[in-house]
């Protein structure tokens, strides 16, 4: 018996949702009496992985074989079923993320087990319960969830749970997979990122800007004010459907929702499906020059006046406390 | 081509949301249901595929009788034909498990669908058909095109992009930018009443969650009001009052 977390890696790198994933299993562990192990897969040399004790980790598994260097659900499931299998794990671990969330679902099925996504809190085991409490209707509400298969696969909300440490070095092992033609059919031919931005689902500061900006040539106000920050930007769907910003940077109800630690909303009178994308963040700004601005009644702090004028002020202030 | 889309019976986005005073179910009462958003950009781009290249475009949902008023909608839209799972659908492991069912004696070039419901936004439904058949998906894809028996795909990543090529059969996950959903004209509302909307029973399937009960998030405790002319002291307050900065 053990839990089991799934660890991200890119750029011969532990991703920090992976770590959050970590320490939430760890959490996990200590309540079920068990260990927590780890698998690790992707672009990554077993040096980087022996670090994950501080998480709690005794032992990792690990596969970089060239084929899984880039991520293909159907071959990254069979790396984690495996996993599943060599660490006797009754709990695993991922992180709600483009890959976590991917392969949840062909494990779930592989493996007769319980999947619940999008989980914000530690799991309830009180009688011969299994219950976690994920976001539904899209961050406008949540729902308790009985996990009731043997095994039980739980994907966490990013920023959701702080990073633990502790003393420790993991054992590290590699976990060898034969893998078929179609375990790596859909292998992408071509990885494009952006270079040099802060993630806006990784993120845990965000300014985002809406329709009152007034336009894109005001976007360097926004930008200011996040590079001041350490922040990453973000746009209402309005300014989206308008072609001022990418699609990628909507937040709200049919784009990403986020949970940062602060967000500052600019010029975002704040419709109930941009709410939803967003209040879960632990610290609302709202800048609206309209006083009724319904994103108002969400805000921890507020201030009624222009974009272009708040938004300097705040961005040398920013600056000054940096100095 | 043949594509298959699957469509789930949402409620409209402005929707707030309540629950019955138990806790235990959503409030209903006076919601507007409609197409899940995602799901319609997955309708669109299979009907603008269809449009393009020949073909059909079938929609299946998992749902009572309620749901038949939106599934006629996406006939409207353009879909040919349509097939009613007559279930509540309970998860996303009973969901898959039907729409799998119906779909492996059909041979589907693509099954689309969104990345997620706006209800549940379980995110699992797509994976679940694919493991269950066998086949590959892509999610969740911004772009699709499809040349021959070949498809390409971008798939949105943290941060990025993946572009990726892969024979058909398969299955795609859809969002934004995949496509501009359409608004039904009075033509297609017409048609729409005469193509056929099949009602099958479920099979047998187990669910692999219950839900229990549902709560809304803690309401903020009141806004803090900053004076525009002295702005700065937002920032000073974020670091040594919210603690954030």
């Amino acid at each position: 018996m053990a839990v089991l977390v799934l660890i991200e890696c890119a750029d011969n790198q532990v991703k920090k949702s992976s770590l959050e994933a970590a320490s939430y299993a760890s959490q996990v562990a200590t309540a079920l009496s068990t260990s927590v192990m780890g698998v690790a897969i992707g672009n990554i040399s077993p040096d980087a992985l022996a670090p994950l004790g501080q998480q709690g980790i005794s032992k990792v598994f690990y596969n970089n074989e060239e084929r899984v260097k880039n991520f293909v659900p159907a071959a990254y499931t069979k790396v984690i079923a495996q996993a599943v299998e060599a660490a006797g794990a009754q709990v695993v671990i991922l992180s709600n993320s483009s890959i976590g969330a991917a392969v949840g679902a062909r494990l779930a099925v592989r493996l007769n087990a319980s999947l619940a996504t999008n989980v914000v809190t530690l799991p309830d085991l009180a009688g011969s319960a299994f219950k976690v409490r994920r976001g539904v209707f899209s961050g406008k509400a949540f729902a308790d969830v009985n996990l009731t298969a043997d095994l039980k696969i739980i994907a966490i909300q990013k920023n959701a749970f702080e990073i633990t440490e502790q003393e420790g070095t993991a054992e590290v092992t590699a976990l060898p997979i034969s893998f078929s033609e179609t375990d790596v059919t859909g292998t992408p031919t071509e990885t494009i990122r952006a270079t040099g931005k802060i993630l806006l689902t990784e993120a845990d500061k965000v300014v985002s800007g809406g329709r009152g900006m007034r336009g894109p040539e005001n976007w360097h106000l926004i930008e200011d004010l996040a590079n001041a920050l350490g922040a990453a930007t973000a746009c209402s769907k309005p300014v989206a459907d308008v072609g001022w910003r990418p699609h990628h940077e909507h937040v709200g109800q049919t784009g990403i929702t986020i949970s940062p630690n602060l967000y500052i909303a600019c010029g975002i009178s704040g419709a109930i499906q941009h709410l939803a994308g967003v209040n879960s963040s632990k610290v609302i700004v709202v800048i609206n020059k309209d006083p009724e601005a319904p994103f108002f009644k969400a805000a921890d702090y507020g201030i009624v006046g222009d974009v272009a004028e708040v938004l300097p002020k705040l961005t040398e202030a920013a600056k000054a406390l940096n100095q | 081509m043949k594509i298959l889309v699957c469509i789930s019976n949402v409620p409209d986005t402005t929707t707030k949301i309540t629950f019955t005073p138990d806790n235990k179910q959503f409030n209903t009462a006076g919601v507007q249901f409609v197409i899940n958003p995602y799901d319609e950009y997955a309708l669109t781009r299979a009907i603008e595929l269809k449009e393009a290249q020949g073909g059909s475009v079938t929609v299946i949902n998992v749902g009572e009788a309620d749901a038949d008023a939106n599934i006629r909608k996406a006939l409207a839209i353009g879909a040919d034909d349509a097939i009613r799972v007559n279930a509540k659908p309970t998860d996303a492991l009973f969901v898959a498990q039907q729409i799998a069912h119906y779909a492996q004696a059909e041979n589907y070039d693509l099954i689309l669908m969104g990345k997620e419901s706006v209800d549940y936004n379980g995110f699992q439904v797509h994976g679940m058909v694919a493991e269950i058949l066998g086949l590959p998906a892509i999610t969740p894809a911004i772009k699709l095109e499809v040349a021959g028996n070949t498809a390409t795909l971008e798939r949105e990543i943290e941060g990025g992009k993946e572009i990726i090529n892969i024979a058909l059969p398969l299955i795609a996950s859809c969002q934004q930018p995949m496509s501009e959903p359409r608004i039904p004209n009075m033509r297609g509302i017409m048609t729409a009443r005469t193509k056929p909307l099949k009602v099958v029973e479920p099979i047998t399937a187990q669910a692999g969650t219950v839900y229990e009960s549902y709560s809304l998030p803690e309401k903020k405790s009141g806004v803090k009001m900053i004076d525009p002319a002295n702005a700065g002291d937002l920032i000073r307050l974020l670091r040594n009052e919210a603690k954030v900065l």
